[in-house]
């Protein structure tokens, strides 16, 4: 560290449109950190209103109509507005041009214009919900998409823009991974969350056109009627479903495999223990982002699918669990013997996994064709999505945001209240979302505001423990926020976690303008914790 | 890949370390993006597809209602600015100015060119009414018999729209080529934005040698 280490992307230059215009991917991404978060919260919100209008029977608190508002406002928000751009976004953003050493992504001013795009798609989406709403579901099927009279048009066109703002951030992240790295920072010295990045970009940049012309065709489609989605004009409402699921099941993996790359970054640093299986955690994620591609036809089981292709897409959905399993259990073994400390992001990461092991195999149900035909559209596969998208992905942002926070701001949380709150996470969660399988395995079906006496008991834990839920995340989030306030400053040297990878050895907390003060020189791998002792540094 | 660079020339981005990786990350990009296109028209060949084996002998029937001749100058047209492109970098490459310049011109004639004939061809269909979807009304006595015409004809000016607009776009891009290369900017030993522009340009040209047999010349 040298006498410049006041100097830092936070403070360095100053004035409000050095943010505005910045080019500084770090910068960036704490523009789409504190954007996302927001659009998490408003999310969230409209989860809760649905939660409390669900605690009873009947209608107490809202209307049908606005009930179906609240859902698919919901679903589009949570969906495109955070998790797809968030994760990449804000941690991709913030940490892969660090990790691989490199002063700045391989196109910075394309960079700010995704985030500008973004925030104009997202403009839109503000505008749908200030006219009035839309009442289709985020999945827009048709043909009550082309006939419904809310607005499906700019909330699509808020997605097809948002869509580009994905597949720029794909191509620059895709870029950088190649040809940014350091010298000797070879393929398999990669720290896993590159990695991922790398494979939720190949998916970003393939998917996201067929979303992209998905969209126009819909549009033209309520514009024109040019019938290739009406019957009655010789066309097909289910080609629809296929166009949309081609997109959105890979999109899946879009949210999910930037948390399995956090993940593992937060296991072996706080297990202080090589990562168990490298190779095989950095192929599980090619082959999920490329199995994805070819099993969207789990979705439409019963849209009138042949048996034939409901056997194959089942068949295929099934391979899936393959890749997947095998991060859990190189995780599981990581940990094994290591010395593993309960910190926040530790937390966190032992949440996902119980969470995200519930999600992923009450997935392999409905991925079988018979039990998907019983449980299709009900509770069952909102709970299961659920624990893989708040239990998985969610949550392994919390703890990504915990982990990196000290390096991100160079300010320190209250670890307590931190793993309070992850503890009420973890709870609240559970106590949501659980009873909903019990729900769905009954019956329940989706997206209704009301529903039958013998459903009462299941819906009013569900709706207790949301706020429960609610309010831990509120907590958490605030708790890190309060660190700014109350500046509890971390020394610019330090390694909280005793971390090996770029981010944590070669640059102060929170980082240099430029990254590094000079270019960094590899000395060992993400996580040869076996060869080389790296102290865990907090204060001076 | 030195760190050292003797001659840092003014293109050259800070956050690279030489000319080269800055030349390699670009070309690279611009391929993952030609994928990225690739991909938006393969949602509409997709369409193309389903309702073709719907319809087969609609497709074919409806197809003679198209002008191959138009169609056939049109590939001619493109193919042509394919090949003026080409030479455009060659030229730069051979630090040749004044040609480099006049093959982009060439080019930009061409897809002015393309799109006159397009627009000749659109023209013709809206006042006889071969238009997509509910504003179908061609009643002539070739289109009689012919079951759900107006999704051919959907699918036609959605896949040649999209493919017009990107014509459109190359047009823009050519222009600013032009600027840059007549003002100096582009030499032989910094003319990648050319480059990459040509690669875009010899997608949409690509695109159009698929559209072309597709829809004018089934059956």
């Amino acid at each position: 560290m040298s006498e410049n280490t006041k100097q830092n992307y936070l403070n360095h230059p100053k004035g409000i449109m050095s943010w505005l215009l910045t080019l500084d991917h770090k910068r960036i991404g704490l523009m789409y950190l504190f954007s996302g978060i927001l659009f998490f919260f408003l999310g969230g919100l409209l989860a809760l209103v649905m939660r409390f209008e669900l605690a009873a029977p009947g209608n107490d608190i809202i209307s049908n109509e606005v009930y179906n508002n609240a859902y698919t406002l919901h679903g589009a928000i949570m969906i495109f507005l955070f998790i797809i751009p968030a994760i990449p976004g804000a941690l991709g953003n913030i940490l892969l041009p660090l990790m691989v050493g490199a002063k700045d992504v391989a196109f910075p001013r394309l960079n700010l214009a995704s985030f500008y795009i973004y925030s104009f798609g997202a403009l839109f989406a503000m505008y749908t919900i200030i006219n009035g709403g839309v009442d289709t579901g985020w999945t827009f099927y048709t043909p009550y998409s082309t006939q419904s009279t809310s607005n499906v048009v700019p909330m699509t066109l808020g997605i097809f823009i948002i869509g580009f703002s994905s597949i720029l951030t794909g191509l620059n992240f895709i870029a950088t991974v190649h040809k940014m790295r350091i010298p000797g920072l070879t393929w398999y010295k990669l720290p896993l969350f590159v990695w991922a990045l790398y494979g939720t970009s190949l998916v970003q940049i393939t998917a996201t056109p067929v979303l992209a012309i998905t969209m126009v065709l819909l549009m033209l489609e309520r514009f024109l009627g040019i019938g290739i989605f009406d019957p009655a004009l010789g066309g097909d409402p289910v080609l629809y479903q296929h166009f949309f699921w081609f997109y959105s099941h890979p999109a899946v993996y879009i949210m999910i495999l930037p948390a399995f790359g956090i993940i593992s970054e937060i296991i072996p640093v706080h297990s202080r223990k090589k990562i168990w299986g490298y190779k095989f955690i950095a192929y599980s994620t090619l082959s999920i982002a490329f199995i994805g591609f070819l099993v969207w036809g789990h979705h439409m089981f019963t849209s009138g699918q042949s048996v034939f292709s409901q056997i194959v897409f089942s068949f295929i959905t099934y391979f899936v669990g393959i890749p997947t399993g095998v991060k859990i259990f190189s995780w599981i073994l990581t940990m094994y013997k290591g010395q593993v400390s309960f910190t926040p992001p530790m937390f966190y990461a032992l949440a996902f996994l119980f969470l995200f092991t519930i999600g992923g195999l009450t997935g392999i149900f409905l991925g079988a064709v018979a039990l998907d035909i019983h449980l299709h559209d009900t509770y069952f596969v909102v709970a299961h999505f659920h624990y893989v998208m708040q239990g998985g992905t969610i949550v392994a942002f919390l703890g990504g945001l915990h982990h990196w926070w000290p390096k991100s701001f160079g300010v320190m949380y209250n670890q307590t209240i931190a793993n309070i709150a992850a503890l009420g996470v973890f709870i609240g969660f559970n106590g949501t979302f659980f009873p909903q399988f019990l729900l769905g395995l009954r019956g329940m079906p989706r997206r209704y505001a009301t529903y039958d006496e013998q459903f009462v008991e299941l819906h009013s834990y569900s709706t207790f423990w949301s706020g429960i839920l609610g309010i831990s995340i509120f907590i958490a989030v605030m708790n890190l926020f309060w660190s700014f306030i109350k500046k509890n400053k971390v020394d610019p040297g330090s390694n909280p976690w005793g971390g090996m990878t770029l981010e944590w050895t070669h640059t102060s907390s929170p980082p240099h303008p430029h990254n590094f003060e000079e270019e960094p020189v590899l000395q060992h791998g993400p996580y040869d914790y076996d060869k080389v002792i790296v102290e865990k540094t907090y204060k001076k | 890949m030195g760190h050292h660079n003797p001659d840092s020339p003014s293109h050259l981005k800070h956050y690279f370390h030489d000319v080269n990786q800055q030349y390699e990350t670009s070309k690279f990009a611009m391929w993952a993006f030609i994928l990225t296109e690739v991909l938006t028209f393969a949602g509409l060949f997709v369409a193309y597809i389903v309702y073709r084996s719907w319809y087969p002998d609609m497709f074919v029937d409806a197809h003679k209602l198209l002008d191959v001749n138009k169609g056939l100058m049109n590939t001619i047209v493109l193919i042509t600015s394919s090949l003026t492109m080409a030479l455009a970098i060659w030229a730069i490459q051979k630090n040749n100015k004044k040609l480099s310049v006049v093959m982009l011109v060439a080019t930009f004639i061409f897809a002015l060119v393309f799109l006159g004939i397009k627009y000749l061809e659109y023209t013709h269909k809206f006042e006889v009414g071969q238009l997509p979807g509910e504003f179908y009304s061609y009643m002539g006595p070739d289109a009689a018999h012919l079951n759900n015409p107006h999704i051919f004809f959907s699918i036609y000016f959605i896949m040649t729209g999209l493919h017009g607009l990107h014509v459109a776009i190359g047009m823009g891009l050519i222009a600013w080529l032009i600027y840059s290369t007549q003002k100096g900017n582009l030499t032989s030993e910094y003319y990648t934005p050319m480059e990459m522009i040509g690669i875009f340009w010899h997608l949409v040209d690509l695109i159009w040698i698929y559209l072309f047999p597709l829809f004018y010349l089934i059956g």
